[in-house]
């Protein structure tokens, strides 16, 4: 194919300080409207921002965590517009020289490993949120007013919407293993732009970039670069080009949609911040928050591989949230097994919380409980099945694995005098079966053991019930 | 007993002597207010309940034996451009007409702990763009030395407020000269402190990264008093620094031998009024007599003051006007169509032909392909005259020049924007480098006032004070 694809990314991250950019009001989600306010946020005349030096510490942390230089002589400058919910007619941010430069983040592409580099990673504010109404009525909330964000930019490195949602993904998780934010898109903590262009490498063509917002989802990112791709690429077939603009991606009708064109550049007349005094940043104080950063994703993926022997394709979900890869890391201790406790979590655990939509900080039982459970059908207590049905109960009631075997009358029938009863019975009542069997059909022996199983209420130790059943035959 | 002749460290002293009480003090000041203001109009609004209500506190802690703070029962005047919580903060504009701020300014609360007394809030130019108050929304301050003339400005309200008697002590503000200027006008002490030695959290600003808080008072003794009470460090002004601030009123001996003073010979080269010029020489020559060795100095590059300085004040000015966008508070249009519209209506009504003028000029020196051409050089021009500045204060104490290029002049007498701008040829060197300056009294000519003025090095507000009070001594004292 002649087409080569070029993606770059613009993401906003919200931090999870406790407080806002440049005064002390609480950052948090979802309070009424206008409750967390003060006259700094709100921009009034006179009142003056102070650099929240959490803030900074996240920022670097994210800096570094990307591999990023991070500057130790930086400014803020003030972008500015008019919009009612941006409280000054401008926002701060950085312009020249933005806290952290270059970078990278490794991605999986279909050639293998890839770095996407990263331009910059400056800190700036958030503005406030405008609410439209029904009736036509716009009204204003400023708790978003001045909180600190972070915006990632990225080269025009993916190629391809898998590439940029592995991006995403990869962004998304490191973020949250250093506690720099919570990157919930549904709250808008994590926002995502898209640049996009099309070169037609054959003709040395290409189309002109645009930028998609309003992406709510990672899925949605997706679609919408597939649904541009395809756009860019009919139109170069066409022998025609893009217009340079910003476009909107339309959830519902599952396309992109025009939302302003960019002929005219907006001149936002940066300049520096003039109440902020320049921002100075000790290397040693740099040198401190690498020292105290926590192990990143990767590092913890290849330690996974390397000392539980697990699979890289394990170790990769495993270690996509730090809360999953704490419980993987818990239950090992406890268990055995690495590898069985690995496709317990990423089998019927995984299974489970993302069909009742729950966060594994949430679940009822704790890892020793789920190593205990895997000792039990270890020990041939109860059997792989009846574990399946035991750990569901877990997951409703929280009770510990033992009890709920023993209040049910769970445990595996390993006894074989008892068993052997059984499967003489079950033998006599199905007489067909048997001379089936005899006469080679080997399904007739799949049905037999079901009926074992089924007189013992699935407490029979099936490898038991295996051998009991063949000897049996044997003897027909 | 003449309350109003007394100066605020006489009404402190007779205060804690029980000789007069802090709501005689603000009585009789009030009354001078009300006499004085049909023809001075130095007030935008006078705060006489509170005025009484603090006096009020101020005397039953002296029954109660509490210990009283610096400026304890002294009246003082506050630029309108100063928040006070509670009380409408104009600053001069239709725009904030009715605006009330939620939050006080860190100057007003020292006020405040200090006993001082807020009488009320001065007349200014239109936010603090302009030398004459002509500006103001609210009509033009008269300079109380001859009231067909202007106060000077932008803190003409404030300035007259001291000439009048209205008030001791008042603040200011200064971006260019708009505490100097109008001190020299109406023949008062005004300092302008060092960037960053008070704070300016609660003043809403003209340019930040020039903007400065200063007194007024008519001696300079009083004027110290004031800067002693509102310096200092601020947390929530980042631009504020952390420093030891010495006693200032203790430091004013009258003795300055072997005080080494510069005079730029660039400034004698500008045209210059010949009546400020002799005046200037004159307190030159007086200085030298009381043992102030003097010599001539080159700034080479204070020639490029005046036009830098406006780069920079407009460029930071049209970016912190952007906030009145009658959204939130502020004055907004009747009626409008969409939300530009809203914008742009609130913004056209509300604002004057001045602040509209200074927003163009900021706005166009930040525009790309103008700003590296403007905006970008103004600031390294900016490091150019404060080397100039640093370099002389190796050798110097402090630097002597005059306040302003002429006399003051009458109201409607200049309508040329660039012809006013002139007035601040001699001042906006000194906000561009940061550092200290004063303008006193030195002298008089057809019957107004003439003002030197005295620079001094970052932080050194000390050496320009007492070189100001021996030359006032020596002058024979409160002119």
């Amino acid at each position: 194919m002649p087409y080569k694809t070029l993606i770059g990314l613009e993401i906003h991250v919200e931090l999870a300080t406790k407080t806002k950019m440049f005064c002390s009001c609480a950052n948090e989600f979802g309070k009424d409207a206008n409750t967390l306010c003060c006259p700094v946020c709100l921009g009034l005349p006179g009142a003056l921002p102070v650099v929240n030096k959490s803030a900074l510490e996240y920022a670097i942390r994210a800096g570094l965590a990307f591999n990023c230089n991070i500057a130790t002589h930086s400014m803020m400058d003030r972008k500015n517009y008019f919009y009612p919910d941006l409280v000054k007619g401008f926002q701060i941010t950085q312009s020249d020289i933005p806290l952290c430069s270059g970078g990278y983040i490794e991605v999986d592409s279909k050639n293998g490993p890839k770095k996407v580099g990263l331009i910059r990673i400056h800190i700036e504010e958030d503005t406030g949120k405008s609410i439209h109404t029904d009736r036509g009525d716009s009204l204003l909330d400023y708790n978003r007013s001045g909180v600190p964000l972070i915006e990632i930019v990225t080269r025009p490195d993916m190629n391809t919407k898998e590439e940029a949602q592995d991006f995403l993904e990869k962004l998304k998780s490191t973020l949250q293993y250093i506690e720099v934010s919570d990157c919930k898109m549904e709250e808008g903590s994590l926002r995502c732009d898209i640049n996009l262009n099309v070169i037609d490498e054959e003709r040395g063509l290409k189309t002109n970039i645009t930028e998609i917002k309003n992406l709510n989802s990672f899925s949605a990112v997706g679609k919408a670069i597939e649904y541009e791709e395809k756009r860019h690429i009919a139109l170069l077939e066409e022998g025609k080009n893009t217009t340079r603009e910003t476009r909107r991606w339309n959830e519902v009708e599952n396309k992109t949609v025009v939302m302003r064109t960019k002929e005219v550049a907006a001149d936002y007349r940066y300049n520096t911040e003039p109440d902020i005094a320049p921002i100075v940043i000790e290397e040693s104080w740099i040198e401190e928050i690498r020292r105290n950063l926590p192990e990143l994703p990767h590092h913890k993926k290849a330690r996974f591989i390397r000392e539980y022997g697990i699979p890289e394709y394990d170790a990769g979900v495993l270690t996509q949230s730090k809360d999953l890869s704490f419980f993987f890391e818990e239950t090992v201790k406890f268990a055995k097994d690495p590898k069985q406790v690995s496709n317990w979590i990423m089998g019927d655990v995984l299974y489970r919380l993302n069909e009742e939509g729950i966060d594994i900080k949430d679940l009822r039982f704790s890892p020793k409980d789920l190593a205990d459970l895997l000792e039990l059908i270890n020990e041939g207590k109860i059997s792989n099945n009846i574990g399946k049905k035991v750990l569901k109960d877990m997951f409703e009631t929280g009770k510990k694995p033992e009890d709920i075997v023993k209040g049910k009358g769970l445990v595996q029938i390993s006894d074989e005098g008892e068993l052997k009863g059984i499967v003489n019975k079950v033998l006599d009542e199905n007489q067909k079966s048997v001379m089936d069997y005899k006469n080679g059909k080997d399904k007739a022996l799949g049905f037999i053991i079901g009926q074992v199983m089924k007189a013992t209420k699935g407490k029979a130790n099936p490898q038991l019930v295996n051998k009991l059943v063949l000897e049996a035959l044997k003897e027909k | 007993m003449d309350i109003i002749s007394l100066t605020a460290i006489e009404l402190k002293e007779k205060l804690k002597n029980r000789e007069i009480s802090a709501r005689e003090i603000a009585t009789a000041y009030l009354d001078r207010i009300k006499d004085k203001e049909p023809e001075i109009n130095a007030f935008i609004t006078v705060t006489e309940e509170e005025a009484l209500k603090a006096a009020d506190r101020v005397d039953e802690k002296i029954r109660n034996g509490e210990d009283l703070g610096l400026l304890a029962g002294i009246p003082i005047a506050v630029k309108d451009n100063i928040s006070t919580k509670g009380i409408r903060t104009t600053c001069g504009s239709k725009m904030l007409e009715n605006y009330i701020p939620p939050f006080e300014a860190t100057v007003v609360e020292k006020i405040k702990e200090e006993d001082g007394i807020i009488v009320g809030k001065t007349n200014m130019d239109e936010f603090a763009l302009g030398s004459s108050t002509e500006t103001s929304y609210f009509g033009t301050t008269k300079n109380p030395h001859d009231t067909e003339r202007v106060p000077g400005g932008s803190s003409g309200g404030s300035a007259a407020a001291v000439a009048a008697k209205e008030a001791p002590l008042s603040l200011g503000t200064d971006t260019g000269g708009s505490i100097r200027q109008p001190a020299a006008f109406c023949g008062v002490v005004g300092i302008k402190p060092t960037y960053g030695l008070i704070s300016r959290y609660g003043v809403v600003p003209m340019a930040n990264s020039l903007d400065q808080v200063g007194p007024f008072g008519r001696n300079v003794k009083d004027a110290a008093l004031l800067l002693q009470a509102i310096a200092g460090h601020d947390e929530r002004d980042s631009t504020s620094m952390d420093i030891n601030i010495p006693d200032y009123i203790n430091s004013l001996t009258g003795d300055v031998k072997g005080m080494k003073a510069a005079i730029p010979k660039e400034y004698l080269e500008l045209e210059i009024d010949s009546n400020i010029k002799d005046s200037l020489l004159n307190a030159v020559n007086v200085l030298k007599d009381i043992g102030v060795e003097i010599e001539e100095v080159s700034l080479p590059n204070i020639k490029y003051a005046l036009p830098d300085y406006y780069i920079i004040s407009t460029s930071e000015l049209s970016t912190n006007m952007s906030r009145y966008d009658g959204i939130r508070y502020g004055h907004r249009a009747e009626s409008f169509v969409d939300i530009d519209d809203l914008i742009i209506k609130s913004r056209s009504e509300a604002f004057g032909r001045e602040v509209k003028r200074r927003i163009m000029l900021g706005t166009y020196s930040l525009s790309k392909g103008h700003a590296d051409e403007y905006y970008k050089k103004a600031l390294k021009v900016r490091t150019l005259i404060k080397n100039d500045f640093d370099k002389a204060f190796t050798k110097y104490h402090i630097i002597l020049g005059p306040t302003t290029p002429k006399l003051p002049f009458k109201i409607g007498e200049i309508t040329d924007p660039v012809t006013m701008y002139k007035s601040d040829l001699f001042t906006v060197a000194v906000n561009l480098a940061g550092i200290c300056a004063l303008s006193m009294p030195c002298g008089s000519a057809n019957g107004l006032p003439v003002g030197i003025q005295i620079m001094g090095d970052r932080f050194k507000e000390i050496n320009i004070l007492k070189a100001a009070y021996a030359l006032e001594m020596s002058l024979g004292g409160e002119m």
